[in-house]
């Protein structure tokens, strides 16, 4: 039963990762992904997906995708159903399960975040409504393959587990709030283990939108520069299979790391701004530390949301100054929407992975392109490629709507 | 004294019956439709029947609020039906007095905004709208209602089909249980577009959409009097490897047989070809039904609400002792919930 909940434990449970799948510009998979942030490779290039002529803005993080998926349980009409927002998210989630070592149940619940689902079906839907309203030719495919609920279920029947799907679309926190919200399901012993993450593929949509705000930089983003010029979008997926430390300890797994902390708060400020004290964001930051035990000073690296727009950046600049107190002058923080730009609803599940991989490997990602520090910021830049003592990592997600979010992650060692 | 159990402490809804929980259960309690009008669908010379909501008698004075004055039609349903729902605790929440956790369950999302934005991208998209582009997100309405709340705390926005509603109670009541909110209210809205409404009559010919929202606000309670929050089934997913069927049947299966004061609050809205699963899955239920789709249309997530808070109702008036409610989506999952009237 989703609810009365099982009897809560007597204190809350330690939640470990098993397993992590990621896909970005850079590439599918760990390895390569680890490769290219650690280095600070920028993986931005004219947009192919659509047409953007007509827009100010020409350039994105595109994701190449394999010729073929990995096999799943998926017929193969299905697979050739797939649009790209699901195929990202199959390949992430391939990855996080494979190394999990988790095998198919009847209660695996699945929490994921984005903001569009697979949005391009949804244009396509609409522009053959409009231009050819007499034909419904393929439009009930679109209609059903659009939704996010079904490409939930496409990754649950790619398994062959069961169990609740929630979709949480917060805007660009969404992925953050999906692990999030994942974790305290594990912590509170409502289940034992869950497939968590995030995914956005690129669409016209959305990039249009963005850049009609004038949100969109006309080169590669360059997060907390004096002279930034706007954020760079990006599409991606990354999963993770969160578990109980028990569960994983008696399976004999191999821990990834551990979540430790996680808060969520709403700016009310405005629809698409953030309050210039950065309230929000420092209310989830203070939360879930306090959540997780830790303060400042115990704090390695701030993956920051640093989406590169002039208001986010001055504003998480000045909420990390007052959460980090002393801290701040010598606390590594860096962008890595840098290298593979703002995923959107996949930025909070990617930024994860990459400190989960900043804790594994004990290095921080350097942000490429960074030239004039902006000086609202108290704390150093990561700027080039940094081997570190890494053991608690801190990371930001904010998006439209005021939602924020903060995930902290421990070492496992 | 327990103090792990949940109660629903008030009921919102806008729907074709208007604005309010009164005339929802008004066309309940007469068990007459709502008439259905015209819709315009471009490229078609026959318009879509549809069941809209109708103007409300006044202006709303939330409107005047900075953040409300151009939002979108859900918005208002959405922040319309959450305020009817607080009643007087809405000052509790704008004083900060108390900390509220928002949880707004949508299908279709905002869809008249979004359709607009994205009809301006086809024409042009270096002159669409950055004034509309924001009201597109699916969050937008839970942003509006937070901020006209003066509402810092936690919020969620949860897309699925109807059945996410009931997911949205289940998670509303997991953050009052781990004490991180004091008060919780849980929406399904939905807007009635013509893109919407062309979509679902692929899949069901004569189904009327309808748009609208319903709102349940849970909180954690000492006392045991009111209307609680007794249980909510498991996800009983569908795809094309498990069948509908099934999962209304075990969403009943987990859920107690009538007792002879029982209400059993259906997803069913007249169609045979829709509404088959579910009715046989509740085909020897004994007691009293209703069936709120049937009378003012079909609309995702506000239509699980709007079963939610006419089972309350029911309960809240003393005409039932127990009310189960049968939530078997479009596309996604089956999940129910059962609500008992304690005195």
């Amino acid at each position: 039963m989703l609810f009365p909940f099982p009897n809560s434990p007597s204190k809350p449970r330690r939640v470990v990762i098993t397993g992590a799948g990621i896909v970005t510009a850079l590439g599918s998979g760990w390895r390569v992904n680890a490769d290219g942030f650690r280095e600070g490779r920028q993986a931005f290039r004219p947009v192919t997906l659509f047409d953007v002529s007509r827009q100010r803005v020409k350039i994105a993080a595109e994701v190449d995708l394999p010729a073929e998926l990995p096999p799943t349980k998926l017929s193969t009409r299905r697979v050739a159903r797939l649009d790209r927002a699901t195929k990202m998210l199959l390949l992430a989630a391939h990855e996080a399960w494979s190394q999990s070592g988790w095998q198919a149940d009847a209660n695996i619940p699945l929490v994921l975040g984005t903001t569009g689902g697979a949005m391009s079906l949804g244009e396509n839907y609409l522009t053959h409504a409009i231009r050819s309203p007499q034909s419904q030719r393929l439009q009930a495919t679109r209609v059903v393959n659009y939704q996010p609920q079904r490409q939930a279920l496409d990754v649950c029947d790619a398994f062959g587990f069961s169990g609740p799907i929630t979709t949480i679309a917060n805007a660009c926190a969404s992925g953050a709030n999906a692990i999030g919200h994942a974790w305290e399901l594990v912590r509170h012993g409502r289940a034992t283990r869950v497939l968590t993450g995030g995914h956005d593929s690129l669409c016209q949509l959305i990039f249009a939108g963005f850049d009609s705000l004038q949100a969109l930089s006309p080169s590669p983003c360059r997060p907390f520069d004096a002279q930034r010029t706007g954020l760079t979008l990006g599409e991606g997926a990354a999963i993770l299979t969160l578990e109980t430390l028990e569960h994983a300890q008696q399976r004999g797994a191999i821990i990834l790391g551990e979540i430790i902390g996680y808060a969520a708060a709403t700016d009310i400020h405005h629809l698409t701004q953030p309050h210039p004290e950065g309230n929000a964001a420092f209310a989830t930051m203070t939360g879930a530390c306090k959540i997780a035990g830790i303060t400042p000073n115990q704090v390695d690296y701030v993956n920051a949301h640093g989406t590169a727009t002039p208001h986010n950046d001055s504003t998480e600049a000045v909420a990390i100054n007052r959460w980090a107190g002393t801290r701040v002058a010598t606390l590594p923080v860096s962008s890595t929407k840098a290298c593979v730009g703002h995923t959107l609803g996949a930025a909070g599940a990617v930024e994860a992975v990459v400190s989960l991989m900043t804790l594994r490997e004990q290095w921080l990602p350097p942000e490429p392109g960074l030239v004039v520090l902006d000086p609202a910021c108290g704390f150093p830049i990561v700027r080039e490629r940094t081997d570190a003592c890494v053991r608690v990592v801190v990371s930001n997600s904010f998006g439209f709507g005021g939602a924020n979010a903060t995930i902290v992650m421990r070492r496992w060692m | 004294m327990d103090v792990s159990r949940i109660f629903v402490h008030g009921l919102g809804a806008v729907s074709p019956a208007g604005w309010g929980v009164a005339s929802l259960s008004e066309v309940l309690r007469k068990q007459e439709s709502i008439p259905v009008s015209a819709l315009e669908r471009p490229g078609w010379e026959k318009p879509l029947q549809v069941r809209s909501v109708p103007p409300p008698s006044q202006r709303p004075a939330f409107l005047a609020h900075p953040r409300l004055r151009r939002s979108s039609v859900i918005t208002q349903h959405t922040v319309a039906a959450a305020l009817e729902a607080f009643g007087d605790d809405a000052v509790k929440f704008q004083r900060g007095e108390q900390r509220l956790g928002i949880l707004v369950c949508l299908m279709s999302g905002c869809v008249a905004y979004s359709r607009r934005f994205y009809e301006e991208v086809m024409h042009d998209p270096a002159a669409a709208s950055p004034l509309i582009f924001p009201e597109t997100v699916f969050n937008a309405p839970g942003s509006h209602l937070a901020a006209y709340l003066n509402s810092p705390g936690i919020s969620y926005t949860l897309v699925g089909d109807d059945s996410a509603f009931l997911q949205g109670l289940a998670v509303g009541a997991g953050w009052l249980l781990n004490g991180e909110v004091d008060g919780c209210v849980i929406l399904g809205a939905e807007e009635l577009d013509w893109l919407v409404a062309d979509a679902m009559r692929l899949f069901v010919r004569s189904q009327i959409q309808a748009g609208g929202a319903g709102a349940v606000y849970l909180r954690r309670e000492k006392s045991a009097s009111g209307v609680e929050l007794a249980a909510i089934t498991d996800a009983f997913r569908f795809s094309s490897s498990e069948s509908r069927s099934l999962a209304a049947q075990a969403i009943r299966a987990q859920l107690p047989p009538a007792t002879g004061r029982d209400l059993l609050s259906l997803g069913t809205q007249g169609l045979p070809s829709s509404d088959a699963d579910e009715l046989e899955a509740w085909h020897d239920w004994k007691s009293s039904r209703v069936a709120p789709k049937q009378f003012l249309g079909a609309a995702f997530t506000a239509s699980a609400a709007w079963q939610c808070v006419a089972a309350c109702d029911r309960l809240t008036r003393g005409d039932f002792e127990a009310a189960n409610v049968s939530v078997v989506g479009v596309n996604q999952q089956a999940i129910g919930a059962r609500f008992l009237k304690q005195s």
